[in-house]
């Protein structure tokens, strides 16, 4: 059984369609990541899980069971907010407990299960402070934190690393996926960011103008990606169509290269495939980018990975004239519309 | 050049400028002298100089103020009779306080929860226009409405219930020969009058209350009933507070209602005013007026201690 099935799913804001005739699954245990640009539908659509906000056709299957006119109270999934959503009236403690409190829990119990809690986020000290004493950080796993106590069956995560800055975020995402593995539940990750989709998921769902272009590991998503949105979307890319790819590869399809999978180089000996002239060089620390203009109007991105300057590994100036190459398993064709 | 002569003509204003924008604590000087003069001298001086004055005595015969150090002012305020006016008038303020915040609450939390642009902006209408016009109006209004052969009375007789407001008006404490001449009636009218007082900063505190935070309380289980108590009413709170500060304060010192709608017990602004205007008293006129700002100021502790404002 899913935990979660999307049967038909569409939602309409006035006539404005938000999300159109979605079908999915998510399956038990899965780190599940809702993937697209804003506007998409990712957003609409983990409201929709949590009941925020109902389908306008369609049903929302949860653990097999209908949500059709069920109110988030009624649901068994547990939501970390993008703005974390903490009660600024009360303590951390009492935030954390606020699930069980609501349930009619006892006093002595819900107290215990709240430290419990702080233990696992690894904050055992702040229980008595307000959230607004907190840094970003800190109030982010009290969310998490207050999202689990009520042990849901899946968690569900609205953008909630976007507020944090690059160090922190990739910090949390390894806590994150930690803290899936240790509690075992669904995770169901809405995110933006391509990065933080492909470092952090077991299975990527990417949204374009409310409907499903592409659900795959992110191995998939990245290699072999279902349409050009998806290619573009995840990653840098270089992409051929029609007479392009014909002389590129002999084939009139839709292609797909990624820009790291090339090798550049000047040798004369080596197979070269298209040769061109460097028109912007950009140094990104693991990696420098080339832009080349090859002949026949054809822009070809490049990502030369830094192994240091040497004879070996020339690195190359704009306006070198460099031939390129590369493997034929390199290419994707995209079997999309082109 | 045409950058260097734009520059050089106004070479004095942009020269302020500089020294002004290097300087933000002279800026703010010079935007703080004219309020704290209003406020200093104008306003608390002159409150200061009326409460000295409630240190003098009052020579009987010649009615004029003696400038020497005496407490009989204060001494005079335990007189059984002020005491009566005192606590007549915090009863008053108290239950109007209340009364006001429990009208007011659903008409704010609707307000803030359920309109938008142009309904919002009707609410915002109806609840100020009677602001726009004169209060004495309003209040002589409620007199019409509140008479014997008043609407109030005609809407009782048309449903055959007189019996009801005659029930009312024959309580003691409270009744009266008619509305308009009864303490229901004081305050119905200053509960009207200050009523909207307490709906706009209830309903700016609601306002402010993220949605993502009722949506959390509910993801986590919390009825909406449940949502409303731990969440929605702490986070009102310090609206309430601030709106009960405004028709406490505002009923404690009001001698114009009291004077023209009621059964002509006095309340602490009536005997301020008759003790000033009339009997020429300023000395005990000014002791008296310190008894509402003493009881605000008793009424703000307590709030703070009962934790009113912790949520701000």
């Amino acid at each position: 059984m899913s935990a979660v099935s999307f049967k038909n799913v569409s939602r309409l804001y006035d006539e404005v369609v938000a999300i159109d005739q979605v079908s999915f699954e998510i399956p038990e245990g899965e780190f599940f990541t809702l993937l697209g640009p804003s506007g998409s539908g990712k957003t609409t659509s983990l409201r929709m899980i949590a009941g925020f906000e109902f389908p306008s056709s369609g049903d929302i299957l949860i653990q097999g069971e209908s949500c059709i006119g069920k109110p988030p109270f009624e649901r068994n999934v547990n939501t970390v907010f993008q703005d974390y959503a903490l009660f600024p009236h009360m303590n951390v403690r009492d935030n954390i407990a606020y699930g069980l409190k609501v349930s009619g829990v006892s006093r002595s119990s819900y107290l215990k299960q709240a430290d419990e809690m702080l233990d696992l986020v690894q904050l055992p000290d702040v229980g008595d402070r307000k959230p607004a004493m907190l840094s970003g950080g800190q109030r982010q796993r009290i969310a998490i934190a207050r999202a689990l106590i009520n042990k849901p069956k899946i968690l569900l995560l609205d953008e909630p690393l976007g507020a944090l800055d690059l160090k922190l975020r990739e910090q949390m995402q390894v806590e994150l996926k930690k803290l899936q593995r240790q509690v075992g539940i669904t995770f169901v990750f809405v995110t933006h960011d391509q990065q933080e989709a492909l470092s952090m998921s077991d299975r990527i769902c990417i949204f374009n103008q409310g409907r499903v272009e592409q659900i795959g590991t992110p191995d998939e998503v990245y290699e072999t990606p279902s349409t050009k949105f998806v290619a573009h979307f995840i990653g840098n890319v270089n992409l051929f169509s029609g007479d392009q790819s014909n002389r590129l590869i002999g084939k009139s399809v839709s292609a797909m290269l990624r820009p790291e999978r090339i090798h550049i180089h000047q040798d004369q000996n080596k197979p070269k495939l298209i040769q061109g002239k460097i028109t912007e060089r950009e140094f990104l620390g693991a990696y420098i980018r080339y832009q080349v203009s090859c002949d026949g109007d054809i822009n070809i991105i490049v990502h030369q990975p830094n192994h240091g300057a040497s004879d070996l590994h020339p690195r190359y100036a704009i306006g070198d004239q460099v031939q390129l190459n590369w493997s034929e398993t390199a290419v994707h064709n995209i079997s999309g519309v082109a | 050049m045409s950058t260097v002569n734009s520059l050089g003509k106004s070479s004095i204003w942009r020269r302020l400028s500089i020294w002004l924008f290097i300087r933000p604590r002279t800026v703010l000087l010079m935007l703080l002298i004219p309020p704290l003069l209003w406020m200093g001298i104008v306003y608390l001086g002159s409150l200061f100089n009326l409460l000295a004055y409630s240190v003098f005595g009052l020579d009987e015969f010649s009615g004029q103020i003696v400038k020497e150090l005496t407490f009989r002012n204060f001494i005079d305020l335990f007189r059984l009779s002020n005491l009566d006016v005192i606590f007549r008038t915090t009863i008053m303020a108290t239950l109007v306080t209340i009364a006001c915040a429990l009208i007011a609450f659903p008409i704010a939390y609707y307000m803030a929860k359920y309109t938008s642009g142009k309904t919002r902006a009707l609410f915002y209408l109806g609840v100020m226009l009677p602001l726009w016009s004169s209060y004495l109006v309003r209040v002589y209004a409620w007199k019409l409405i509140l008479a014997k052969e008043g609407v109030i009375g005609w809407i009782f007789h048309s449903l055959g219930i007189e019996f009801v407001l005659e029930a009312i008006l024959s309580l003691p404490l409270v009744g009266g020969s008619s509305l308009s001449f009864s303490r229901m009636g004081t305050f119905i009218v200053l509960v009207y009058i200050w009523l909207p007082f307490m709906i706009l900063p209830i309903q700016a505190a609601i306002e402010r209350i993220p949605k993502s935070l009722l949506e959390a309380s509910s993801d986590l289980g919390a009825k909406p009933k449940q949502t409303f108590r731990k969440i929605i009413f702490p986070l009102a709170i310090p609206g309430i507070a601030a709106g009960s500060i405004f028709t406490f304060s505002l009923t404690l010192g009001d001698y114009i209602i009291p004077g023209i709608i009621g059964n002509s017990t006095m309340y602490i602004g009536q005997v301020v005013y008759m003790q000033q205007g009339m009997a020429g008293n300023i000395p005990f006129a000014a002791a008296f007026s310190l008894v509402p700002i003493l009881i605000i100021a008793v009424y703000l502790a307590l709030a703070k201690r009962l934790g009113a404002f912790d949520a701000l």
